[in-house]
């Protein structure tokens, strides 16, 4: 049998493997995650922006509306001031009639009051008791006095309605005084709601003591509180994501023009981002969907190469056997045919010595010779073990000349019949029985005696290794007419070949032998040579009852 | 009917003065050549009917001798004795006109019974 390297490590296939794999995804995941990166930062760039823009609006156009609203009040304010002496205004039934004319106009005026120079309250009309009060220490009385415009910040006042107070100084003769005007938040914290936009949305006032101006939407938060965080410390406007209250947000704030109070909205980011995460699900989505469909083609592609290598590499492996195996047959059957020659000519010679041996024998006196018996005796032994001999070196001569390629008239019986021949001593030694089953009547088939004499061998030596001792292999051929094929079974006493792997022992490298002694080739070459002669082979087999192996040859 | 008169060409000196032997005291008249010249220049010398021819010889080998005999004595009859078991070499010999050929070592049976039909076809040509 031939032995023959095998070509093992599936190792290298798969590296290889992994090779491919790792490059193809390298080179199309890659640009892909990239695209989808991309394609997202971009989205995410002009949407942010657009929002962040869309948040500045509101915040100006909120900022502009309360700042007008100031405008308005204090232009009334001073309007009423400067078209009225603080003589007329210290008539409280005139006052009253101005507070009733500007509250026919604006609901949002609580009271009305004068204040001279010294911060004594002149005259007051409206629901509080405040005729008489002296505001001369007060910070907001010194402020309007040194301005001339003073807002205070909110308070809760009568009704436990939020109020504040617009108070406008005028100088006359001299002489300055103050009018002042307690003004209901209700408009203002209106339009400061109008900016809580959606469902996350807040927009409250906060002056620089981080004291509430109006009530935010979300926290325990009262209007009057102080806030602990600290976007009052921030100068001008500015737009940022912000963590208030332990959610995050995005805020805006900016300094009222009037009032040094700042206006911050706030947005709930996951709600103005929602079609941004959309976006980035569907790309997410996209991409993983690519990147499978990427990875799933990559590794049938992979696999595909590396079954294809394996074939490639298999069918060469096969191949070269298939080389080695004839130049050794050829190398061995000149070997063979040297050292049969080499004694047949010594054979000839004792055989014809021994001839004429028994031709002298035959003569009168040495018959009568009391050992003539003996001498005949030995003649006919050594002719007997002659003909032995030369039986040895005629199989060899078949042997060696069986090694050249050929189509040529072969007796099947005659060259199984020298196949069982060789193998009958190893067979004997390990008391195993070979019978000869030959049909009479086969046909003489066009074939190749060498090739098969290969395929015999190796399917009788498979079968001897397979009973290992003690038992019996049926060597049985026979001719199926109706067919027109030659049967060569080759029946065997071991143990069976079990049902999973019977599918599998014609293929190249498969082997139950232990590594080392068998290659796995003998039966896929044999396979090879059969199928190329224009035959198959079958095998038959129950585990524990042996195996048939049966050739089929064509005829013809 | 004269004796058969038989060249037996061998290179095995103890092979072809025993075959010579045997012959001759089978009725025939066998001589012996030890080489494929020693028997071409017998041949010259004395007629032969049969000659027994081993394939392989050193120097002149049994298909060249034969290649020669049938050139020189078309009605000679051949018999090769060849080691070769193969049928190719006998195939060739009968193809370069050897009567037959036997295997070595061969029965003298079979032997004398070649030789006598060879020597039987050589009448028939001849006459």
């Amino acid at each position: 049998m031939p032995h023959n390297a095998q070509i093992s490590p599936s190792k290298d296939y798969t590296s290889l493997k992994r090779r491919i794999i790792g490059l193809t995804l390298g080179f199309s995941v890659i640009p892909l995650l990239a695209l989808g990166f991309v394609i997202y930062y971009q989205f995410h760039t002009s949407y942010t922006a657009k929002i962040l823009q869309n948040l500045r609006g509101l915040l100006e156009n909120r900022r502009d509306a309360i700042d007008l609203f100031f405008d308005e009040r204090i232009s009334q304010i001073a309007t009423v001031a400067y078209t009225h002496s603080l003589e007329q205004l210290k008539d409280e039934r005139y006052l009253e009639e101005l507070l009733r004319l500007m509250q026919s106009r604006s609901r949002s005026y609580v009271d009305l009051g004068v204040i001279d120079e010294e911060g004594n309250h002149v005259s007051y009309v409206g629901p509080y008791q405040l005729k008489g009060v002296n505001y001369k220490n007060e910070e907001w009385f010194q402020a309007t006095m040194l301005k001339g415009v003073h807002i205070s910040d909110v308070f809760m006042g009568y009704r436990r309605f939020p109020h504040f107070v617009i108070a406008v100084a005028r100088r006359e003769l001299q002489k300055s005084w103050i009018l002042r005007a307690t003004i209901d938040t209700d408009i203002f914290e209106a339009m400061v709601k109008a900016a809580q936009l959606g469902k996350g949305g807040d927009a409250f006032l906060v002056n620089r003591q981080n004291v509430l101006q109006t009530t935010p939407r979300f926290g325990n938060w009262k209007l009057g509180e102080v806030m602990d965080t600290e976007f009052a410390a921030f100068p001008g406007t500015r737009i940022e994501p912000y963590v208030l209250n332990g959610r995050e947000v995005l805020l805006a704030s900016t300094w009222l023009r009037n009032k040094d109070w700042l206006l911050v909205i706030t947005e709930d980011p996951h709600e103005e981002l929602a079609p941004l995460v959309r976006a980035r699900s569907v790309v997410l989505g996209v991409v993983l969907g690519g990147v499978l469909l990427i990875v799933t083609g990559t590794v049938l592609v992979a696999r595909a190469i590396t079954e294809q290598l394996v074939r490639a590499d298999r069918e060469k492996a096969i191949l070269d056997s298939n080389i080695l195996q004839s130049s050794k047959m050829a190398a061995l059957g000149k070997l063979a045919a040297g050292i049969a020659h080499e004694v047949n000519n010594p054979l000839a010679v004792i055989k014809e010595k021994a001839g004429w041996i028994r031709d002298l024998l035959q003569e009168e006196d040495i018959a009568s010779s009391k050992n003539f018996r003996e001498f005949e005796d030995a003649i006919k032994k050594i002719e007997y073990h002659v003909d032995r001999a030369r039986k040895v070196t005629h199989r060899l001569l078949g042997f060696a000349r069986r090694m050249e390629p050929l189509q040529e008239t072969v007796d099947v019986n005659r060259v199984l019949d020298e196949t069982v021949g060789f193998l009958e001593n190893e067979a004997r030694f390990r008391n195993i029985e070979i019978k000869r089953e030959f049909s009479e009547d086969l046909p003489q088939i066009r074939s190749d005696s060498a090739q098969l004499q290969q395929v015999f061998l190796n399917i009788l030596e498979n079968a001897i290794d397979a009973v290992d001792k003690d038992g019996q292999i049926i060597v049985r051929t026979s001719y199926s007419g109706n067919k027109d094929e030659l049967l060569i079974t080759i029946q065997d006493t071991g143990p069976g070949i079990p049902k999973e792997i019977l599918p599998r022992i014609f293929d190249p490298f498969f082997t139950t032998k232990p590594t080392g002694e068998g290659t796995g080739l003998g039966l896929s070459v044999s396979y090879g040579i059969v199928e190329k002669l224009g035959g198959k082979i079958t095998v038959e087999s129950e585990e524990g009852k042996g195996a048939a192996f049966t050739i089929h040859l064509p005829a013809h | 009917m004269d004796l058969v008169r038989i060249l037996v060409v061998d290179d095995e000196e103890d092979f072809l003065e025993t075959l010579v032997n045997r012959l001759n005291r089978r009725g025939m008249s066998a001589q012996g050549a030890l080489s494929g010249r020693e028997a071409l220049k017998m041949m010259e010398e004395k007629e032969f009917d049969v000659v027994v021819l081993d394939v392989r010889m050193p120097g002149m080998d049994g298909l060249e001798v034969l290649r020669e005999v049938k050139n020189r004595w078309p009605f000679v009859e051949v018999i090769l004795l060849t080691g070769h078991g193969s049928v190719e070499s006998g195939i060739e010999g009968m193809r370069l006109g050897a009567f037959d050929y036997v295997m070595k070592p061969a029965d003298l049976e079979v032997l004398i019974e070649k030789i006598q039909q060879a020597r039987e076809r050589k009448i028939l040509r001849e006459s």
